[in-house]
């Protein structure tokens, strides 16, 4: 599809977007655009503010230049009241859950039901077991957060994350940290919540493998720039060397194995000195 | 020096930015209180953890606070022969001075501290932010709760510490040390007064219950989110409750008993 059409059927559009934290330049005029009904994918080694990327969309934090329009609002204009709204719309799986710790897994999935629809009991009931259901985890309602593997925290919390029906869904590095088996799971999930519910879904992520084979367009970003977008075969096969090392994970490339240090025979000869 | 002087600025102006930062938070905070009122279960739960569970420690260092009070009161009174108004003595100390102040410092211990342990690391492990991704306001939902009832909690602690230890003075003195059962109570019901003793403890313990819920709260709050950060935080509530509960007795006794 073109960039024209892919702009024009945006969700979410991010222009000229940057980003600094203290003299630390986390995005450099960043444009990208996410698809209606598609999963957009942003791909970059940890620490190139995919997180920060996402609490951007989310109106967490402040961009320094550029706006940010989810469904042709400007996120970073509205009023609180405003962004609340829009925020029921999006729902947000972080990296950890983010379970409230104090509440078992039905009271987590209930939480969002209670806080904002005025919904009677017996109906918030069906609304949490279907939810639950939808992740395969409507047995486990009454374990608490702390009793549950980090595979089935990352399910509740997809759960509570669907649980007003929202427009799109951002997921934190969904696959971080779980076993082979979790990460089948939550991959299947997230193409199956996409299809099924119609969502618009955004995965940062640097598993390339899982993220590949779901996502429909890929950024990838390093140093506060897009080095890289296209359908996931076009990432495959892009002719950039870094995307290359990127995917393939090479040790040594275009981002180099050593950290930046002066030359090897000078600081072995430099005896004397403390460092 | 001009080191010296630099750090000196920079510290100053954090210091300044952190007040800022923690007076937005506390109107934030009680702004919240109004939203809470329609659901009083949030409130109730923290009635809970913060006032009750505290209960045991408060009313076990009120026996021992009274029962020393007794103690020591009696052999200085005795000299003077004047063992007779122990009562009124141990009343008067823990009523003014070590109700509120000594049950305030153990309600930053127990109850302060863990407020900002379970805020921080909420915060440390998303639990904020994700509320406010859910659109719900993690400060009218979580903080002015734990506030509310910390500054509720902690009159009541204080006025069951001073109970408690007026009942330890009384275990010692009396059935101890001999003195006489209706003078102990005679006197202090002569002797102390509503608006001058008991009232002006209650305001100095509504006080230190607001300045040590603010104190334990914005800590967790502002910690940084990480596990060292929190204990960091920890240790900062306890500390700066110590020296603000401190201070402030001085200030509040001076306006209070400074006339007379």
């Amino acid at each position: 599809m073109s960039d024209n059409a892919r702009s024009q059927n945006s969700l979410v559009a991010v222009r000229n977007l940057s980003f600094s934290r203290g003299s630390n330049k986390i995005f450099k005029d960043v444009s990208m655009d996410f698809e209606r009904g598609k999963i957009t994918a942003i791909m970059g080694p940890s620490g190139t503010g995919k997180t920060t990327l996402l609490k951007l969309i989310g109106g967490q934090l402040q961009p320094a230049q550029g706006t940010v329009m989810v469904d042709g609002k400007n996120v970073h204009r509205l009023r609180r009241g405003d962004l609340f709204e829009l925020r029921k719309r999006i729902g947000m799986l972080f990296q950890s859950g983010a379970l409230l710790t104090d509440m078992n897994v039905y009271d987590n999935v209930a939480f969002p039901l209670r806080e904002h629809t005025h919904l009677p009991e017996s109906m918030i009931r069906s609304l949490v077991l279907m939810k639950l259901q939808a992740v395969g985890l409507r047995g486990a309602r009454d374990l608490m957060p702390n009793e549950l593997s980090g595979g089935m925290a990352r399910r509740v919390a997809l759960a509570r994350a669907i649980a007003l029906d929202p427009m799109m869904i951002m997921y934190d590095e969904p696959f971080t940290g779980q076993d082979p088996i979790s990460k089948g799971v939550l991959v299947h999930l997230i193409k199956s919540l996409n299809t099924f519910l119609g969502l618009t879904s955004i995965i940062v992520s640097h598993d390339v493998q899982e993220t590949s084979a779901i996502a429909d367009y890929i950024y990838v970003i390093s140093d506060g720039k897009i080095i890289g977008e296209g359908s996931p075969a076009d990432i495959q096969n892009s002719s950039s060397d870094w995307v290359q090392q990127f995917m393939v994970g090479s040790a040594d490339g275009p981002v180099h194995f050593h950290y930046p240090a002066k030359d090897l025979q000078d600081d072995l000869m430099s005896a004397g000195k403390r460092y | 020096m001009l080191a010296f002087i630099q750090t000196l600025g920079k510290n100053t102006r954090a210091s300044f930015t952190k007040l800022g930062r923690a007076t937005f938070f506390l109107l934030h905070t009680i702004t919240g209180i109004i939203d809470i009122m329609p659901r009083p279960r949030l409130l109730l739960n923290q009635l809970y953890s913060v006032g009750v569970l505290s209960f045991l420690i408060i009313s076990i260092s009120g026996l021992f606070v009274g029962m020393v009070l007794g103690l020591q009161g009696y052999y200085i009174l005795s000299d003077f022969g004047a063992e007779e108004t122990l009562g009124v003595m141990v009343a008067a100390s823990l009523v003014r001075e070590l109700g509120p102040v000594v049950s305030a410092l153990l309600f930053a211990g127990r109850a302060g501290s863990a407020l900002t342990a379970e805020i921080g690391l909420m915060k440390a492990t998303e639990q904020l932010s994700g509320m406010e991704m859910m659109a719900v306001d993690p400060i009218k939902r979580i903080i002015s709760p734990r506030f509310l009832a910390g500054f509720i909690s902690m009159p009541l602690l204080a006025a069951l510490f001073s109970a408690i230890g007026i009942i330890g003075g009384q275990i010692v003195g009396t059935g101890l040390l001999g003195v006489d059962d209706g003078a102990y109570w005679s006197q202090m019901q002569a002797k102390i007064d509503f608006q001058d003793d008991i009232i002006n403890g209650v305001i100095k313990s509504l006080v230190f219950g607001f300045v040590s819920s603010w104190i334990a709260l914005f800590e967790g709050y502002d910690a940084v989110p990480t596990s060292e950060g929190v204990s960091r935080a920890t240790t900062r509530t306890v500390v700066n409750s110590a020296f603000s509960i401190l201070g402030l007795d001085f200030v509040l006794t001076a306006l209070m008993f400074g006339d007379d």
